[in-house]
């Protein structure tokens, strides 16, 4: 097992890491920005360094600063969490060129999964189901619209570099398309410095249902059931299940079982989630695949025990996935994860401030994520998850009750936050009854 | 001629300013874009008008319903 980590984040998922390095007994470093040096989990680090200003470029984000942490503290691993470095392949062979583990998978996967019409051409290749779309698109506007054409309207343009759901457009008449292009090309080339954008046919309100996968070093990969991530607000992820809600398990378990094979036989080595899209008519295609652990990890951990970011360092370190995991995974109830933002919950406009109250309900069945406490500040410098409320059943309407339960406990004051917004959804016959889909939150937010 | 007071409806830091003092802008067009928690919120002319001053620059930090510009209206 690795001897000393760097959680090379912040927040919430630097909590996450942080208390599980503690359950293992491995050593570890937390870093801090300005605006983050009074985090409460810098509290749970063996050592705690600082590692620049408060905008991520110069702190999260500084390559330098954080190798220069790695090397002043002799750890052998580095775990990135999610967002800033975590799916930078030249960041992660620099962490190795360091003689230090990257808690992830390979480089090469990395940056394989990273271009978003090579992650679809590889999985197309595997046989993954993929719809239709295209390879990055030319600047020639007549080939850009034969190519759309050929896709049929309404298409999806995205970045090939990017995710989030940063620079995505969608267009419904060909007159539209140069527009779209164009804007979702200076927004890609903003945001992940790659102008690169490509097509995608746009499926109608489909479901967002996704696979957590595991692989170890010897090209054993795994599958931890699906997610479904459907409740989304500009493109990102509000509330998060597993198991998804009224999907035939005779559907989804043979996919799952397909995807971990593919994956296997392309000797994928550490944790991963393959996103898919599901149509109304039930059929699936690849979406992308993030080569890193999700926001939304704890609630595949809540129906199947496992610890997913244990895991994910046990296989970092070089142990055999039968070592790590079970003869059997099984599953047992239900869990929901709400994302509480602080943002207008009509607007979505982020509210940055001071937390005059911050008080994440306790209970049973509930699991509190967080990197804040009372008094300390919201800053306008990173994203504004607040706290992550995972709620735990036997039945998906009693994790339903709970999270409601949890949510309207939740005593936040000081920055405007959306908890109003995810309990109106919660509540909705829509929600409930399990016909989610991606248009969902809008729909009933609409009422509220 | 009326006034238009432009705000920043968000704390955060001004991205990108879209306008010239002098610009005559319709009603709707952005006047500026702040940045705050990854998202990027503009600052409207909801009326339009003629750009009388801009109070602030790339980098500047704004706070909610922070003046950051002034125009004047037909």
């Amino acid at each position: 097992m690795l001897n000393k980590v760097v959680v090379a984040n912040r927040g919430a998922v630097a909590a996450r890491v942080l208390r599980t390095l503690n359950q293992l007994d491995v050593r570890s470093v937390a870093v801090y920005s300005d605006a983050d040096a009074h985090a409460p989990y810098l509290a749970l680090a063996g050592e705690t360094f600082h590692i620049g200003a408060s905008p991520a470029r110069e702190s999260y984000l500084n390559e330098d600063a954080l190798l220069e942490v790695l090397r002043v503290s002799h750890a052998d691993g580095l775990h990135p969490g999610y967002g800033f470095l975590s799916e930078n392949h030249r960041f992660a062979q620099r962490v190795q060129d360091a003689g230090a583990c990257f808690v992830g998978p390979s480089p090469r996967w990395i940056e394989a999964m990273g271009h978003k019409t090579r992650a679809r051409d590889l999985a197309a290749q595997h046989g993954l189901p993929v719809g239709p779309g295209t390879g990055v698109l030319l600047k020639d506007p007549q080939a850009m619209l034969s190519a759309a054409e050929e896709i049929g309207y309404p298409v999806l343009v995205k970045p090939a570099a990017g995710g989030g759901g940063i620079g995505m457009m969608s267009v419904h008449k060909p007159e539209e398309l140069a527009a779209a292009v164009e804007r979702a090309a200076s927004l890609a080339e903003r945001g992940f410095a790659n102008a690169e954008v490509y097509l995608e046919r746009l499926v109608e309100r489909p479901r967002h249902v996704e696979i957590q996968v595991l692989g170890d070093k010897e090209g054993t990969v795994r599958h931890l059931f699906e997610r479904d991530c459907s409740v989304q607000r500009r493109h990102q992820k509000i509330i998060e299940e597993a198991p998804g809600p009224g999907i035939a398990r005779d559907l989804v378990e043979p996919l799952a079982m397909h995807v971990a094979a593919v994956l296997g036989t392309m000797g994928y080595d550490n944790i991963g989630t393959v996103e898919m899209l599901m149509g109304p008519d039930g059929r699936f295609s690849f979406l992308e695949m993030n080569t890193r652990l999700q926001v939304e990890h704890g609630v595949t951990e809540e129906i199947t025990g496992i610890d997913l970011v244990a895991a994910q360092l046990r296989s970092a370190a070089g142990q055999s996935l039968s070592e790590i995991l079970p003869k059997r995974v099984t599953r047992s109830g239900h869990a929901i994860q709400a994302r509480v933002y602080a943002e207008d919950p009509k607007r979505f406009f982020p509210s940055p401030g001071t937390l005059k109250v911050f008080r994440p309900p306790q209970r049973e069945g509930i699991r509190v994520e967080t990197g804040y406490r009372e008094g300390q500040d919201v800053t306008p410098h990173y994203d504004p998850l607040l706290a992550k409320v995972i709620a735990r059943g036997t039945t998906r309407q009693a994790a339903i009750g709970r999270l409601i339960e949890a949510l309207e406990a939740f005593e936040i004051q000081g920055v405007k936050n959306n908890v109003p917004a995810l309990v109106w959804i919660l509540q909705s016959d829509e929600f409930r009854s399990g016909r989610v889909h991606t248009g969902l939150a809008p729909e009933v937010l609409a009422r509220m | 001629m009326a006034k238009y007071e432009a705000r920043s409806e968000v704390t955060g830091s001004v991205w990108m300013v879209v306008c010239a003092v002098g610009q005559q802008l319709d009603p709707g067009d952005t006047v500026m874009v702040i940045e705050s928690m990854k998202m990027e919120i503009p600052v409207i002319a909801e009326d339009g008008g003629v750009v009388m001053e801009i109070l602030v620059t790339k980098g500047t930090s704004v706070t909610e319903g922070q003046l950051v510009a002034l125009l004047e209206g037909k």
